[in-house]
């Protein structure tokens, strides 16, 4: 496969992702992808679950433009939060809160907003551009290799996702045990022997993806919120003057730099499983501040524009990194990869290797889509800042009952049985729980999609080599990834790590007195709800 | 003493109704009870004053003489319901509120606080509108 192939493949994609249809299709997804980036506890994986029964009667090409446009809207709508009140959005932009509200503290939130419109703008077309010449490289390679190097590469993703996507490896990896043993559930594919059904008809057919994720993502975290619905409203900073002049000669300057640079940390990052889009922000966020220099470096943690600049363009090129390993391999490293694997399967679409060359049409509409949803979101973002803000005074209660609706409509949808809702009710306490004590959920949807196909090629090596497991790693390229993956594992958890102490300095440096509660005497009651608010955060999504 | 309840937004209706329900207390010799409350049902709540708006608030309160009070709270009751609830406990004599305008449809979905205080008020209710 040649880059010109390639390039015509892409600009075939375009010529599919340019129609109108198509165009209205991006622009739906990317405004509520945005809606949802900007709602702290609603993101874009559970909107993609949410979204996932009614997209069935869409054909998969513009479903999976919707998705894709959720993908990245989401990436967008963290940081208006993020700068504006403090409060992450998702998880990706709790960096983005260090320098940016200070900023906006500062009376120069717009000019942080503009900087971070820009630069995940900028950061998403590059990282867009790599993908779509490292991918097909990668999709050329991965077509050669066989069931044992496939569960080496499984092996890779199931640890690094589930000791990497929460606060503690353990669990990580209890919750992604969870999701694994829920995969069991039903028809062994190869003996039709039945697994854990209880000999009850409707577990035979096991417990369908998007059932529990609608229930972990959906309504778990509405019993969640309704857990803890009382809390003091968070005071807004209000953005002023006109958003044409937001970016100024002097920012523009200033940002350019980290822009690029939070591109080629966060497209790596993205690619190799090591926990998606957070760690990339706080590396890039890390690497500004110890490369400004005089004037600037005193800034920093009193609202410097690199700061800001920087995460938000490595949380966009994660993003669309992140998208290798699942057009490649059919390997998803965050909760909403996952989802969009799921939808994949729901059309019939065989992920793995054989995507870019089985569904090509598809594959390049979608990576076109990414460009022009990118394009849209840096015209859409910049002026809707107002409409964006607004979404944050729906009361919850009617939030999240219409998610509750959507979701138990969805569950019903699935195969029309009542049983569905009850399973979706029970799974979603079972979510609450896991919120309640800090599991994270992501690694459960992951085990959950990838337990299967992760059995059947493991039977299928184990099969080859007549039950000998040293064939698992005999062969050179599956040790390879081994050996990798112990190199991966080492320095995330240790990039995982100083994340956690920047984390801890954000909740620190985060300032509690724009945050009312109580009553007006007491305004020593108004310490430390942000601090808590941002590890809250912590696990929800991805 | 009579007493006046005043419901407060940190908005420039808000002030309008606390300046007009100042005027009235004097006229009548009476003491202020300004009612800010929020459900803390959403993220963002314009309506709810910070401390920094109460502290402005009790400043300005302060410069008129008035004898007042401040309740300013998060509570399970809508800010109406707060309103009228506690003019009863106090037993007021005038209620005073800002009005704005709403659409229908506005009102259909959110629902109208100045309405409910309105009709729902045993005692006499004073709307300030914008000056």
């Amino acid at each position: 496969m040649c880059s010109v192939d390639n390039f015509f493949l892409l600009m075939e994609g375009f010529a599919t992702a340019m129609q109108p249809m198509y165009l209205l299709f991006a622009l739906g997804g990317v405004l509520v992808g945005t809606a949802v980036g900007v709602l702290p506890g609603i993101g874009p994986a559970m909107t993609v679950a949410l979204l996932m029964p009614i997209t069935y009667s869409l054909e998969p090409t513009a479903a999976i433009i919707v998705f894709a446009g959720i993908y990245y809207g989401g990436m967008y709508g963290g940081s208006t939060t993020s700068i504006l009140l403090n409060t992450p959005g998702e998880s990706s932009s709790i960096v983005t809160a260090l320098e940016g509200n200070k900023m906006a503290k500062a009376g120069r939130g717009a000019a942080a907003l503009a900087t971070a419109a820009v630069g995940s703008f900028v950061a998403g077309t590059i990282a867009t551009v790599l993908l779509s010449f490292v991918a097909p490289y990668v999709a050329a390679f991965a077509v050669q290799i066989g069931p044992v190097e496939y569960v080496a590469l499984m092996i890779v993703a199931f640890l690094t996702v589930g000791a990497l996507l929460g606060s503690s490896v353990l669990r990580g990896l209890a919750s992604l045990g969870l999701g694994l043993f829920i995969a069991l559930i039903g028809f062994d594919s190869l003996t039709a022997q039945q697994r854990y059904t209880f000999g009850s008809p409707f577990l035979a057919d096991g417990i369908d993806v998007v059932l529990v994720a609608v229930a972990l993502f959906a309504v778990g975290e509405a019993l969640y919120v309704g857990s803890r619905l009382r809390h003091g409203p968070i005071k807004i900073i209000p953005v002023t003057g006109g958003w044409t002049s937001w970016l100024r000669k002097e920012d523009l300057r200033r940002s350019w730099k980290p822009w690029l640079r939070g591109t080629f940390i966060g497209f790596p990052v993205g690619t190799i499983p090591a926990g998606g889009a957070d760690v990339a922000t706080f590396l890039s966020y890390a690497s500004e501040r110890k490369l400004a220099k005089g004037e600037n470096k005193k800034q920093f943690g009193k609202g410097a524009i690199e700061g800001v600049a920087g995460p938000e363009a490595a949380n966009n090129a994660a993003a669309a990194g992140v998208l290798v390993p699942l057009l490649t391999l059919g390997i998803p490293t965050t909760a909403t990869a996952a989802m969009m694997l799921v939808a994949f399967q729901r059309y019939q679409i065989p992920v793995g290797p054989q995507l870019f060359e089985s569904n090509s049409t598809l594959v390049w509409a979608l990576i076109a889509s990414l460009y022009v949803g990118n394009l849209m979101l840096l015209v859409l973002n910049l002026p809707l800042v107002g409409i964006w803000v607004k979404i944050l005074q729906i009361p919850r209660p009617y939030l999240y009952s219409g998610i509750l609706v959507f979701a138990v409509l969805g569950a019903f949808s699935v195969n029309f049985t009542p049983i569905d809702v009850i399973i979706l009710l029970i799974v979603g306490i079972l979510g609450f729980f896991m919120r309640r004590y800090g599991y994270p959920i992501a690694p459960m949807v992951v085990g959950l999609i990838l337990g299967p196909i992760f059995e059947s090629q493991l039977r299928r090596s184990l099969a080859i080599s007549q039950g000998d497991p040293v064939a698992l790693v005999q062969s050179p390229v599956a040790a390879t990834i081994y050996v990798v993956l112990i190199v991966i594992f080492a320095l995330s958890l240790l990039l995982k790590r100083r994340q956690r102490q920047f984390e801890a300095m954000v909740a620190a440096n985060a300032d509690a007195s724009d945050v009312v509660r109580g009553s007006a005497s007491s305004s020593e009651a108004a310490v430390a709800p942000t601090a808590k608010t941002t590890d809250q955060r912590e696990d929800t999504d991805r | 003493m009579s007493i006046i309840v005043v419901g407060y937004v940190p908005n420039a209706l808000g002030e309008a109704a606390v300046t007009e329900a100042v005027e009235e207390a004097r006229r009548r010799g009476a003491e202020l009870v300004v009612i800010n409350t929020t459900r803390a049902d959403r993220l963002v709540n314009p309506a709810y004053a910070d401390s920094e708006d109460v502290s402005k608030l009790e400043g300005m309160l302060e410069a008129t003489g008035v004898p007042y009070s401040i309740r300013h709270s998060i509570s399970e009751a809508t800010a109406a319901e707060e309103v009228v609830d506690t003019a009863e406990e106090v037993d007021a004599d005038l209620i005073v509120i800002g009005l704005r305008h709403r659409t229908p449809v506005g009102k259909l979905i959110m629902g109208s606080t100045a309405q409910t205080i309105l009709l729902s008020a045993r005692c006499n209710v004073l709307a300030v509108k914008l000056p």
